[in-house]
C-alpha cells in the first residue's frame, strides 16, 4: 500500500477537528485533576482517622484499576442511577479523577516537604488552620510541584484516545471513522501518531522550561 | 439474572487473558528496558541515538495509537499479528521505553567511586556492569518497576478495543447480554484491583529480599 499525500490533505481538517476536542478534554481534565487531587491530598491528611483511611483506599483503588473500565463505569452505570452524563463530560470526569489520584501523591510530597518551622511559625502567629493552608503552606508547597504535575498532564493527553471508546469524537475516533469509511488505515493512524508525537515533543521543552522556572531555591 | 455462574466463568476467562497479557508484556518490557536503558549509556553514538529514538517514540505517542498501528498498519507491510501478539508487542515496547529511563537513572545514580573502583581493579566495561553496577542499580529499580508493571496491567484493558477477549471485553459482553451494567463493571474493577495489589505485594517482597543485608550501606 502506497502512502498517499492527497488523501492526507483531504482528511487533515477532520483530524484537526478531533485534535481540538482532544486538547479541550485534556485541559478540562487537568483542571479537575489539579483541584480534586488537592482535595484528595488534604482529605488524606485529615485528623479524622476514618476519613483519611477511606480516602486512602479510594485513591489506591482508582490508581489500581484501568481508566478504560472507569470510563465505561461512568458512561454506562451512572445513567442507571439517574445521572446522565454527555460522553465528553463523562470522559473529562474519568480523566480528571484518574489523574487526581496521581496528582494527590504529588501534592502530598510537596506538602510534606514544607519545613516544620513553617507550621510552627503559623501556629505561633495564631493563624487558623484555613489561614495556615491558604497563606503559608500552599504558596510554598505548590510551585515546586508544578513540573511533576505538568508531567502527568502530558500523560493524560496521551490517554485521551480512550475517550473514543465512550463515543467522544476526538482525534482517534475521527481517524477511525475516516479509516473505516475509506478503508485506508495507513494514513489516518500514522497521522494520529504524528500529531501526538508533535504535541508531546513541544511539551518536552515546555516542561524543561517549567522545571527551570520553578526550581526550588532552598 | 439467568445463568450468573456462566457469566462469571466468562469473566474469569477474561481475567486469564489479562493475566497472560500482563506476564508476556512484562517479559518483553524487561529486556527492552535493559537494552534501551544501557544503550543510552553506550560509548557508541549510533547505539545511543537508536535507544533515544526508541524511547522518545514510544513515550511520545499513546499506547492506544501504538496498539492500533501494530494491529491495523503492520499487516499492510506484510506483518500480520494476532490480537494477542499485537497487544503484547505494543504493551511490552511501550512500557519498555518507560522502563529504559528507570534503568538509565538507576545506573547513573550509582556513586562515582564505584566506577573508579572498577577502573582501579582493571575490570572490563562488561565486568563492571555485570558484577558491580547492575547488582546495586537493580535494588533502586524495583519500586519503579513495580509501578510500571501496574501501569502495564492497566494498559492491557485497551486491547479489548482490538477485539481481544480480555477482562474489559468480557465485561462489555456480559453487559450487552444481560443488560446489567453495575455488576459486571464492579466485578471487573475489583479483579483489576486484586491483580494490582498482587503485583505490588510481590514486588515489595522482592524488594525486601534484595535489600537484605544492605542496611546502612546505601545512604
Amino acid at each position: 500500500m502506497e502512502w498517499d499525500w492527497e488523501f492526507v490533505r483531504e482528511i487533515m481538517p477532520m483530524l484537526l477537528d478531533g485534535l481540538r476536542i482532544t486538547l479541550l478534554a485534556t485541559l478540562l481534565g487537568s483542571i479537575l485533576a489539579a483541584v480534586a487531587g488537592l482535595g484528595f491530598a488534604l482529605l488524606r491528611r485529615s485528623k479524622s482517622r476514618p476519613v483519611a483511611r477511606i480516602t486512602g483506599f479510594v485513591v489506591e483503588f482508582i490508581r489500581g484499576t484501568p481508566l478504560l473500565v472507569q470510563l465505561y463505569f461512568l458512561f454506562y452505570v451512572l445513567p442507571e442511577l439517574g445521572l446522565l452524563l454527555s460522553p465528553l463530560t463523562a470522559g473529562v470526569v474519568g480523566l480528571g479523577l484518574h489523574y487526581a489520584t496521581y496528582a494527590s501523591e504529588v501534592f502530598r510530597a510537596g506538602i510534606d516537604n514544607t519545613p516544620r518551622g513553617q507550621w510552627e511559625a503559623a501556629k505561633a502567629c495564631n493563624l487558623t488552620p484555613y489561614q495556615t493552608w491558604r497563606h503559608v503552606i500552599l504558596p510554598q508547597a505548590i510551585p515546586p510541584m508544578i513540573p511533576a504535575l505538568a508531567n502527568y498532564f502530558v500523560a493524560m493527553f496521551k490517554e485521551t484516545p480512550l475517550l473514543s471508546a465512550i463515543t467522544v469524537i476526538e482525534l482517534m475516533s475521527e481517524a477511525r471513522g475516516v479509516a473505516n469509511s475509506n478503508y485506508r488505515y495507513l494514513e489516518p493512524m500514522t497521522m494520529v501518531g504524528v500529531l501526538f508525537l508533535c504535541i508531546s515533543l513541544i511539551a518536552v521543552p515546555a516542561l524543561h522550561l517549567l522545571e527551570r522556572r520553578f526550581r526550588p531555591t532552598r | 439474572m439467568a445463568d450468573w455462574a456462566g457469566y462469571l466463568g466468562l469473566m474469569l476467562d477474561g481475567a486469564l487473558v489479562t493475566a497472560k497479557l500482563t506476564v508476556l508484556g512484562c517479559a518483553l518490557a524487561l529486556p527492552a528496558a535493559f537494552l534501551a536503558g544501557l544503550g543510552r549509556l553506550s560509548r557508541h553514538a549510533t547505539v545511543r541515538a537508536l535507544s533515544v529514538a526508541y524511547i522518545e517514540f514510544f513515550r511520545g505517542t499513546s499506547i492506544f495509537v501504538q496498539l492500533f498501528w501494530a494491529y491495523f498498519v503492520l499487516p499492510l507491510i506484510g506483518v500480520t499479528l494476532t490480537p494477542l501478539q499485537a497487544g503484547v508487542l505494543a504493551l511490552g515496547l511501550n512500557v519498555g521505553a518507560y522502563g529504559a529511563e528507570v534503568v538509565r537513572a538507576a545506573v547513573q545514580s550509582i556513586g562515582r567511586e564505584q566506577h573508579e573502583a572498577c577502573v582501579a581493579l582493571n575490570l572490563t566495561r562488561w565486568q563492571s556492569l555485570r558484577h558491580v553496577l547492575l547488582p546495586q542499580a537493580a535494588v533502586v529499580m524495583v519500586p519503579t518497576f513495580c509501578n510500571n508493571a501496574i501501569e502495564l496491567l492497566k494498559a492491557t484493558s485497551v486491547v479489548s478495543l482490538i477485539s481481544l477477549s480480555d477482562l474489559t471485553f468480557q465485561a462489555q459482553v456480559v453487559r450487552s447480554q444481560t443488560g446489567s451494567t453495575a455488576l459486571p463493571f464492579l466485578t471487573v474493577l475489583v479483579i483489576y484491583f486484586a491483580y494490582a495489589s498482587l503485583i505490588s505485594f510481590g514486588m515489595k517482597a522482592l524488594e525486601r529480599r534484595m535489600t537484605r543485608g544492605l542496611d546502612g550501606l546505601r545512604t
